[in-house]
């Protein structure tokens, strides 16, 4: 059965095409997308009527949320505003950087340091008739569901793991269900969502509560792995041991720049850096520390090129196309992508999980010993690869009173509360079948989790 | 300088300065101006490629301000080279371009001469007579020659290169070059000093896998009459053995030995037999190396010395590559072991220098040319050596190649259905002298039209019969889609192809070989060799 495959976006048209002011539509201007918007097609959405309204949808009604301004989202805006899409948010929390320029193709060696979201906005709005791009200089965090319920579909052209967590938190927040469960179609607001990494990408569709969501399928995204600290202070072999030497260690204990930390963008801190990472290779007869390479440990750097992210944003608007007018069925769902060797794509479907934590609507279970502390609890939130949270936040209610079990991220509750860490669970007053509530950076809401204790096991699932 | 390295940073840890070097001191020319087009080209501008000259004789319309960001609606009635080279130029100030207001057929009639000077050429929707005779042209002159179109949700490349070169192959996941099936002399005399049963217990828990596994195999081969463990059960026996190894404390349980782990886990792949790669072996008997002469590339010349070093060696094997995974060591034993690694590839380095050196005074070859760094790159990659050579334009059309015939005949439709309609679009564009479904009000009867089309097609191709497995609807979808490029199709294609012209211009990493076409209804793509 093809998750979601049924779903079609409901276009609410208001008296189209006469609206469009006629500067902004000169002759033959959407002939090419017309051709696949006014004829019918065998392998058009099985709902797909061919009209004119169509483009009229796409020109005045449809709404499109653009997450990163970076090397996706500039090569998103231009392919989306390019097929009729004119009604565009933008959010980027990022400034321009030189680095930027090599893919980044709407910004300029004058630009940097201004706002992504900004300056892509007013040269796609320059570039483009009609189009009404809005940026947003800011996190994706600092909007609530009232802002992102206005989208018809959201796409993220994003690097960080968390942020499309977060989104995807959102978005399935937004879902509404009758009295039955079953949800209701109008709240779906579908997710394209692409990635890329050197010559690698990927692109994929999350139909929210229809098809496989990123908590679903969240061992595709492995968390980075760490160089062992006895490696790092005791037996460094490469360059990259080093330089990660003078990160932890070396930098807290001379201060060469007094109390500032490490910053990334600034010459002089990669250069200390770098020297001192030097002399500490010399030591063990470690070759191949540059300055480059310097740079590349402490921003963990990951390369990035024109062509793969045109690929991928390429990939990702034209399912937006499709998603908008029904022209064409959604790829189903997930699509590899590496051009190393050959191209090589590989398209499959991610299956939606019955226990996920975000979208089953069914609480999550885990299974602890009545003696396990908390921090094994806590050690289990982060660790397990389907959860891979970063530093959850525990509430829980004992005797109809609401308690904070552990919270890191207020400094005078992660205080008061660091001492429960050790202790078990059962001292904490916890019983099987325990509601926790869970707060996490990577999801908007609270996770509620069943706990189950009993002598026998230990963290499994 | 720094700025340049700055600005090129996240594309430099790719492909290096050497490849850098490459792409700024190429010369791009690009065949009429589409969206695929100006899409590949400034992904090409960008990572800063040297100069770029655009050939097109036609202006600006509507229809294609619409649907490609490098032209201008302002422009309309405009030359389209010189609209899109001026809005292009904007993207990087280190890169130069240029125009030329000409018909691409006039150019190959009165100064054909003017091709031969770039890199790379790219044609965008180029069919017919005009298309085989460029191609023509640049297969004669080794010039690497690239043709690409969008139609409607369907993109089409194809590379057309008499032979390509790579030194730098970059493979994903390759084997480690550890010799432990026969091992060198300095790693033995190195290995023979260490004592395992002597070590205390921190310098036991540190010492490499390399270093175990050699000790090992060692106990096993004088155990077997010296042979290797082959075969999957000898495998675990093995490793039953190198287990055996981990000290016990005093009470007979397991101490924690992170590198005896490491050991066990690589056992597989230390014991791939070393061995110079079929690929690599295949280059070696290629006419080109057999008959190296004055006329010889440095890469033939070096394929020469290469093969000769191999054949005189004991073993029979490549130059040592000389890297050293990381792996669980304490930094003393770790060094140590990198420099008997290193140094045997140098040597190895050195002796393949002396065989080059040879090859070329025989064959009358300028000597020493070729220079110590690039002899360097060379054998460190000598494992990875690929040459890559497509059939011409011209042998394609004269005769399909068996895969395509193999797809089309099989019981499931791949995408490469797709390569054989755009054939059909082209016998249809040379007998209507349009394309299919461009009128509103012929499209639909223009399926049967093409349909036609597509019979001739696999009648010259003997298999008229294969008409009945290509159902109607693919016909139907491309009148339908009237040869119109959807902007995010044109940019996949864009994407596709830059990378394609930049593996061609850096001799890295491996092109297609030779078609590829994407599937923008399924978002799925594949290669076919035509």
């Amino acid at each position: 059965m093809l998750q979601g495959l049924d779903y079609c976006l409901k276009m609410e048209v208001d008296n189209v095409v006469s609206t469009v002011r006629e500067p902004l539509n000169w002759s033959g201007r959407w002939n090419h997308i017309q051709k696949v918007l006014e004829r019918s097609g065998p392998f058009a959405h099985p709902d797909f009527e061919p009209s004119p309204d169509i483009l009229g949808f796409l020109l005045n009604n449809c709404k499109l949320l653009v997450i990163g301004a970076g090397g996706l989202g500039c090569e998103l805006l231009k392919n989306l505003t390019l097929t009729g899409f004119r009604h565009i948010d933008v959010i980027d929390m990022d400034t321009i950087d030189l680095s930027n320029l090599n893919r980044q193709f709407l910004f300029r060696q004058n630009d940097i340091g201004k706002a992504k979201a900004t300056v892509a906005s007013d040269f796609i709005n320059n570039r483009v008739k009609g189009a009404e791009v809005v940026p947003h200089f800011c996190k994706i965090q600092d909007y609530d569901a009232s802002f992102y319920k206005q989208f018809h579909i959201v796409v993220c052209g994003l690097d960080s793991i968390v942020a499309r967590r977060w989104i995807n938190g959102m978005l399935i927040s937004l879902l509404e269900y009758d009295e039955d469960g079953n949800l209701d179609q109008t709240s779906v607001i579908p997710m394209v969502d692409g990635g890329t990494e050197g010559f690698k990408g990927n692109a994929r569709i999350i139909l929210p509560g229809l098809s496989a969501c990123m908590e679903c399928t969240l061992d595709l995204y492995p968390p980075q792995v760490n160089f062992p600290m006895c490696t790092i202070a005791h037996t460094p072999r490469q360059p990259e041991h080093c330089v990660e030497y003078v990160k932890v260690f070396g930098w807290e204990k001379e201060k060469p720049f007094g109390d500032a930390p490490i910053d990334g963008d600034n010459p002089e801190h990669i250069k200390w850096i770098c020297g001192s990472a030097c002399e500490r290779a010399e030591q063990f007869g470690i070759q191949g520390v540059t300055y480059r390479l310097t740079q590349g440990v402490i921003k963990r750097i990951i390369p990035a090129v024109a062509s793969t992210n045109a690929v991928i944003a390429a990939a990702c608007s034209t399912e937006v196309f499709k998603l908008a007018s029904s022209c064409g069925a959604p790829m189903n769902n997930y699509m590899v992508f590496n051009d190393a060797d050959g191209v090589y794509t590989y398209t499959f479907e991610a299956e939606k999980s019955e226990t996920c934590v975000a979208c089953s609507q069914k609480p999550k279970t885990i299974h602890f010993k009545p003696t396990s502390q908390l921090r094994e609890l806590i050690e289990f939130l982060c660790q397990d690869s389907m959860l891979q949270m970063k530093s959850p936040g525990i509430t829980t209610t004992v005797n109809g009173n609401s308690k904070t079990l552990f919270m890191k991220s207020i400094p005078s509750i992660e205080r008061a509360t660091r001492p429960n860490l050790s202790k078990s669970l059962a001292d904490l007053g916890l019983s099987s079948g325990q509601e926790l509530i869970v707060a996490d950076v990577t999801t908007p809401n609270s996770l509620i989790f069943i706990l189950k204790l009993s002598d026998q096991c230990s963290a499994e699932t | 300088m720094a700025n340049k390295q700055n600005k090129y940073d996240r594309q430099l840890r790719l492909w290096g300065d050497h490849g850098q070097w490459c792409l700024e001191n190429s010369k791009i020319c690009l065949v009429n101006v589409t969206a695929t087009g100006t899409e590949t080209l400034k992904n090409l501008i960008l990572p800063g490629i040297g100069s770029f000259v655009i050939v097109d004789k036609s202006r600006v319309n509507g229809e294609d301000a619409g649907s490609n960001f490098f032209l201008d609606p302002n422009a309309i009635g405009e030359s389209k080279a010189k609209v899109a080279t001026n809005l292009l130029l904007e993207l990087n100030p280190e890169v130069k371009g240029e125009y030329i207001e000409e018909d691409v057929a006039n150019i190959l009639e009165t100064n054909p001469h003017f091709f031969l000077s770039f890199t790379v050429v790219i044609a965008c929707n180029l069919y017919g007579e005009t298309l085989q005779k460029l191609a023509a042209l640049f297969w004669c002159n080794n010039i690497p020659f690239v043709t690409c179109k969008s139609f409607g949700f369907i993109g089409y490349l194809r590379l057309v290169i008499p032979e390509h070169c790579i030194i730098e192959s970059h493979p994903d996941n390759s084997h480690e070059d550890l010799r432990l099936d026969c091992p060198f002399e300095e790693l033995c005399a190195y290995a023979d000093t260490i004592d395992l049963d002597a070590m205390d217990k921190k310098d036991h828990s540190h010492t490499p896998y390399v270093i175990i596994l050699y000790k090992y195999l060692m106990e096993w081969k004088k155990a077997h009459s010296g042979a290797m463990p082959k075969t999957w059960k000898e495998k675990k026996e093995f490793k039953k053995l190198v287990m055996s190894g981990i000290r016990k404390n005093a009470d007979g349980v397991p101490e924690d030995e992170e590198n005896f782990d490491e050991a066990v886990k690589q056992v597989n792949s230390a014991l791939v037999p070393s061995c110079v790669p079929e690929k690599v072996q295949k280059i070696f008997n290629d006419p080109k190396c057999l008959q190296l002469t004055e006329e010889s590339t440095d890469f033939w010349m070096m394929v020469g010395g290469l093969r000769q070093f191999v054949s005189n060696s004991e073993n029979g094997l490549l130059p040592l590559r000389g890297s050293l995974p990381d792996m669980f060591s304490d930094s003393d034993k770790y060094i140590k072991l990198q420099n008997i690694y290193q140094g045997k590839a140098k040597q190895d380095m050195e002796a393949v220098t002396g065989h080059i050196s040879q090859v070329c005074t025989k064959s009358g070859c300028g000597n020493g040319k070729i220079s110590e760094k690039d002899i360097k790159r060379f054998c460190r990659n000598a494992h990875f050596l690929r040459v890559v050579r497509t059939r011409s334009l011209q042998s394609e059309y004269e005769s399909p190649s068996k895969s395509i015939m193999d797809s089309l005949t099989s019981d499931e439709i791949s995408d490469a259905v797709w390569y054989v309609l755009l054939r059909a679009v082209e016998r249809f564009q040379s007998t209507n002298g349009r394309l299919p479904g461009m009128n509103n009000a012929e499209w639909e009867s223009d399926v049967n039209r093409l349909k036609n089309c597509l019979y001739d097609l696999l009648k010259s191709w003997d298999i008229p019969g294969a008409v009945e497995a290509i159902s109607d609807d693919f016909l139907q979808e491309m009148c339908r889609c009237g040869s119109s490029e959807i902007h995010s199709v044109a940019s996949y294609m864009g994407g596709v192809t830059s990378h394609e012209v930049v593996k061609l211009i850096t001799a890295q990493y491996i092109p297609i070989c030779n078609s590829y076409i994407y599937n923008g209804y399924k978002s799925t793509s594949v290669t076919i060799d035509i």
